[in-house]
């Protein structure tokens, strides 16, 4: 799948977007995955209560199922307006 | 409905009088513009990064709610993204209705779910470095009253 990250998630991690093959069943088993990987994953990921979870560019929640789900975008909380 | 995100300046008073000739039976039209502020002093520019695609999605859900919720004749929504200056206009709303006080609520319903459920971030750039502003409680909160 597609997992996307933007503003300071994007910079910790050094890139925009990349593709990962796993067998996650939820964000959070993705997440676990990703913090395992390497150092800059593991700060990005540190405290997930500061961080937004989008399925397919809808909002979603961190124990949501990832069976179907083509693009994963980790995020800040926005600040639009 | 007309929901725009783009990079370019627009001229919020041209838009505004393109909106509000469009719909002569409304009676009344509300409208907001943000405008960059330097909240602290020494803001050198902002940059305003966005995830397109669920962006546009976003705004279109926000805006068919308030179309929902209150009787509309139109709804228009601008939001910038890239980089912009202090004073520059980063976006607008603007609803029609027959009556005030549905053009009223519904431009603040659009405001509040535009400032956090719409995927923007906004990054300060001053003299001494950059730093993404953060989420303020009351911006969160504000959405419990609806």
């Amino acid at each position: 799948m597609d997992v996307m990250y933007f503003a300071w998630v994007r910079e910790r991690i050094g890139l925009p977007r990349e593709r990962i093959d796993t067998q996650a069943a939820t964000v959070m088993d993705l997440v676990t995955e990703l913090r395992a990987r390497e150092e800059r994953y593991a700060v990005a990921f540190e405290d997930i209560s500061a961080l937004r979870v989008a399925l397919d560019q809808e909002l979603s929640e961190f124990d949501a199922p990832l069976a179907g789900v083509r693009e994963v975008a980790f995020f800040p909380p926005m600040t639009g307006g | 409905m007309d929901i725009r995100v783009q990079e370019a300046a627009f001229d919020a008073g041209a838009e505004l009088n393109a909106f509000s000739t469009g719909h002569d039976a409304a009676g009344a039209i509300v409208s907001f513009s943000g405008i960059v502020r330097d909240r602290e002093g020494g803001l050198s520019h902002m940059e305003i990064e966005h995830y397109p695609g669920m962006t546009e999605k976003a705004l279109t859900a926000i805006a068919a709610e308030a179309s929902a919720r209150w009787s509309l004749a139109d709804v228009l929504v601008i939001h910038r993204h890239g980089s912009l200056r202090v004073g520059d206009q980063i976006m607008m709303v603007a609803t029609a209705a027959r009556h005030r006080g549905d053009a009223f609520a519904a431009a603040e319903y659009l405001m509040d779910y535009l400032k956090s459920r719409a995927p923007f971030w906004k990054k300060e750039v001053t003299a001494d470095g950059a730093e993404w502003v953060a989420q303020r409680d009351e911006d969160e909160a504000a959405l419990g009253k609806w």
